[in-house]
């Protein structure tokens, strides 16, 4: 059959049999800032700041003082370029051993799961024992460029070499050149915003303000129960006075998040649905993941949450317009899942990162249309429907907020510790699935599973 | 840190002008160092009984400088009189006059320490009379001592001698830097129960010891002062303070756990760290308190209810949890922090005063307790202290309150967690269901 789309292949006829890697990667635990939003808290705080406050937290937590830890990798999408080693500068000044490896990764919103992703599978092959994965993000403390035609003048300035030189350099220097650039969440291809992508497969998938509004309702409401629960009491250490992610509405309601005017989409008119309540605002924070193998965890002493069984990323052709910016996981999890032999019936909990309320939304959407998985996915039907009451459970991005590159490793910690009690309570193993969409119209997406 | 005013009196024209007006004159204390001497200068063991002589014959072999009699004008480091056979108040005259032709020759920072019998349930009154007698020489003689000595008793309970360890333990802390801010203090000795340490200068090694409220000041000191000593450390403290938590485990290489400790589950979650990291639990020391000072005609629900939730009620609830533990069977140690304002009371803190006064009724109840599984259970309280906390009363308050006490300063954290360390080792098995004080002697109080 042939499809236009990014074929699943079936269970029976997968490419390799469900992966069997030589050893398990787990999750001890993790460790986050309180999200801050941008110009708030952190507004003076550097991704270094807060990427080593996120990383001795995790020390202090599992007493990792001294410890040459296999390799940390993290990284930050709002990057300066004085920070080509941003991971390794924030380990030198940790209380971990200076002798420890690192490498920076930046892979858009979905950097902080690449970086457990890439981790985890060089545990499984043995090649390190124990790492850290991470991610961080200042949209305060963001870089500012300078304009084209500055760089080009400061560049042949440079490289001048007598004052007669220079002068006619600066004299080519207009007063529009001055004028800095400041960073932007647009796609090079599009000029189109995030916001302004989704809101056109918003409307492609006729998701409706009020399913939007009580999705964002559900993710203030359950991350201010999980803090009330003590959930985040050894997920989370405070930094400049934030205890809490600053972003959290406990007391928010429908009737308010009904009142907030659309900003993206508007030239829909009356189809424009999407507010500052349904999505996520830009925010600064940072976030750890401490991975290891059994041995390494058991020899130390230390809990063992979930491993991480899996993963698979997909990109979507969404610059024409076949595919909408942010669908990408929608092609990922129905790959991974076949190549692991599992349905969506197969989680206890599904973390589908919420970038916009729209976005969870419409990849439900798509998955349970029977036209769109025949037709793009490759499928005899439906893929499926994610049982609400499982999604999302402890709120996601739309309360927490999403410093992008911290996104991934907050919903890692989460979703491990999540597991592990639900296997403590019930007595045998459960599933999580992780999916995180990403500028470019990427997606990373993963299957832990309780230990 | 010493203060302004102590630094000033010890430079060479401050101390003139302070003599010539009259002023306190307080001494900067020496406090421990790891590998420094127990005590500088010969330690003269006073007292004719087989005791005294044993405990001379002990301290020879702590290559301290032992004299059964004091040499005239040569500078002495400590004066250990040991009284253990006082039959009648008469039985004192002589060996307190012989210590007394001793005293002007007592270094800076010198010690004077009595071993004796407590007077409680002893039948003959004579013997009664000369017991309790020893306690008013003793507090008197403290308020006696210049330039940072200090005077302390040890009381031997029946089935302990001056060689029984925690007597040793004792006599050691009280010679030592360690017990710099003890001053006019007794401390039983009531079983024969402890052991002195492999290495004296690492106390509590191997030793795995939770500390509640550690993210900082006295705790965060009692965090490093336990760290010194070998101890590997489970530090606790509120969500809340979590950074300064974290700051302080890696100082000492322990690990963080964030929890409010008035919750019912705290008890549990400290065992199952402990057990699942270290795989068992030694030491607790419920440091953890909050002040909500108000007078008591102006006393709220929440002000008064918080501070005996968190200061007394939160540590029964861990004990009860800790009692029932099998990672917390093997000689435990549980240290509280109690206050002087438990003791003498303090204007403005009737919650607090009534929490700390009932740590002390709890320690002395829980201590047979513990008993049971050669555990001891002990407090400590600390008179004024120099912390943050103390650093926002008003200069002039803060400066009266800091001199009322024999050695005419506020002691240091260090200075709490020091005691703390002392009553948390093996040497301190013997001891148990004692309130320690902290205060420099100070005035208010028993």
């Amino acid at each position: 059959m042939s499809i236009d789309g990014q074929s699943t292949p079936a269970p029976d006829e997968s490419v390799r049999p469900a992966v069997s890697a030589p050893r398990r990667a787990v999750i001890v635990g993790g460790n986050r800032i309180p999200f801050a939003r941008a110009g708030g808290a952190y507004a003076k705080s550097s991704n270094q700041d807060m990427l080593t406050a996120a990383l001795d937290g995790l020390i202090a937590r599992f007493g990792l003082q001294d410890e040459r830890i296999g390799q940390v990798a993290a990284g930050a999408v709002l990057k300066h370029s004085r920070d080509f080693n941003l991971t390794r500068e924030a380990v030198l000044g940790s209380a971990l051993s200076a002798e420890t490896p690192v490498y920076d990764l930046q892979q858009a919103c979905a950097t902080g799961l690449e970086t457990v992703v890439g981790l985890a599978n060089k545990i499984k092959l043995g090649q390190i024992d124990s790492a850290i994965a991470g991610g961080v993000d200042s949209a305060s403390d963001a870089p500012v460029v300078v304009s084209e035609g500055l760089r080009d003048i400061i560049l042949d300035l440079n490289r001048a070499k007598s004052l007669p030189q220079r002068l006619q350099i600066l004299s080519r220097l207009r007063p529009k050149d001055l004028a800095p650039l400041a960073p932007g969440t647009a796609e090079p291809r599009t000029g189109l915003s995030m916001g302004e992508h989704q809101a056109l497969t918003t409307a492609q998938w006729q998701i409706s303000r009020e399913a939007q509004d009580e999705l964002a309702l559900n993710s203030h409401r359950n991350l201010a129960a999980a803090y009330d629960s003590g959930f985040f009491d050894d997920l989370l250490t405070p930094y400049r006075g934030l205890t809490r992610d600053a972003n959290l509405r406990a007391d928010t309601s429908l009737e308010k998040l009904a009142s907030l005017k659309p900003v993206f989409g508007r030239n829909l008119g009356a189809g424009a649905t999407m507010t500052a309540g349904n999505s996520t605002p830009l925010t600064d924070g940072a976030s750890t993941v401490l991975l290891a193998s059994d041995d390494w965890a058991d020899a130390r002493d230390l809990p063992k949450l979930a491993a991480v069984v899996d993963a698979e990323a997909a990109a979507v052709d969404f610059v024409h317009g076949k595919d909408g910016l942010l669908m990408a996981p929608v092609f990922a999890v129905p790959r991974l899942l076949a190549r692991q032999n599992l349905t969506l019936g197969d989680f206890d909990f599904f973390e589908i990162h919420e970038a916009f309320a729209a976005t969870v939304l419409s990849t439900l959407a798509a998955w349970e249309d029977e036209e769109f998985c025949r037709t793009r996915l490759g499928l005899d039907g439906a893929f499926g429907s994610v049982d609400r009451s499982r999604l999302n459970v402890n709120g996601s991005s739309l309360a927490a907020g999403h410093p992008f590159a911290a996104t991934g490793g907050r919903i890692v910690s989460s979703l491990a510790k999540m597991l592990h009690a639900k296997a403590d309570a019930e007595g045998r193993p459960v599933r999580g699935l992780v999916s995180v969409c990403a500028a470019g119209g990427q997606g990373v997406v993963a299957i832990l599973e309780s230990v | 840190m010493t203060d302004t005013y102590t630094r000033l009196v010890n430079s060479g024209a401050g101390r003139n002008l302070a003599r010539k007006l009259g002023l306190p004159q307080p001494a900067v204390l020496r406090r421990y160092q790891p590998g420094q001497p127990l005590v500088v200068g010969p330690v003269v063991v006073v007292g004719n009984s087989p005791a005294a002589d044993s405990l001379a014959t002990e301290l020879l072999s702590w290559d301290l400088d032992v004299r059964r009699h004091a040499v005239p004008a040569e500078k002495l480091g400590a004066i250990i009189l040991v009284l253990d056979e006082l039959e009648h108040p008469a039985d004192l005259e002589q060996p307190v006059l012989s210590a007394a032709g001793s005293l002007r020759d007592l270094r800076a920072g010198g010690r004077v320490i009595t071993v004796s019998r407590p007077a409680a349930g002893v039948s003959s009154p004579a013997a009664a009379a000369a017991r309790q007698g020893v306690d008013g020489f003793l507090r008197s003689l403290a308020k006696e001592l210049r330039a940072g000595a200090t005077a302390n008793g040890v009381l031997l309970s029946d089935g302990t001698t001056t060689t029984s360890p925690s007597a040793l333990g004792a006599i050691r802390f009280f010679l030592s830097s360690r017990s710099a801010f003890v001053d006019g203090q007794f401390l039983t000795v009531s079983s024969p129960d402890g052991a002195l340490p492999a290495n004296t200068d690492r106390p509590l090694e191997g030793k795995v010891a939770v500390v509640t409220g550690a993210a900082r000041g006295i705790g965060a000191q009692i965090a490093r002062t336990l760290h010194r000593d070998g101890a590997m450390l489970v530090l606790v403290d509120i969500p809340a303070a979590g950074d300064q938590l974290a700051a302080v485990a890696n100082e000492v290489r322990g690990t963080a756990l964030q929890l409010d400790i008035s919750g019912a589950d705290a008890g549990a979650r400290i065992l199952e760290h402990a057990a699942q990291r270290h795989g068992r639990l030694d030491i607790v020391v419920h440091n953890a308190g909050i002040t909500r000072d108000k007078l008591l005609a102006n006393m709220d629900h929440s002000r008064w209810n918080s501070v005996i939730n968190i200061n007394i009620a939160a540590q029964l609830r861990i004990n009860e949890a800790l009692l029932a533990a099998d990672h917390f069977r093997s000689s435990p140690r549980i240290v509280s922090v109690a206050s002087t304002s438990g003791i003498a009371g303090n204007r403005g803190q009737t919650n607090y005063a009534a929490s700390k006064a009932g740590v002390m009724g709890m320690v002395r109840a829980t201590a047979p307790l513990l008993a049971a599984s050669g555990g001891t259970i002990n407090a400590v309280a600390p008179g004024f202290i120099e912390t943050e906390m103390t650093a926002r009363i008003p200069f002039a308050v803060r400066e009266v309150a800091r001199r009322l006490n024999s050695l005419q300063q506020g002691g240091l954290p260090a200075d709490v967690a020091e005691t703390i360390a002392f009553l948390a080792s093996d040497a301190a098995g013997g001891i148990n269901g004692e309130v320690l004080r902290v205060c420099g002697q100070n005035l208010v109080g028993a």
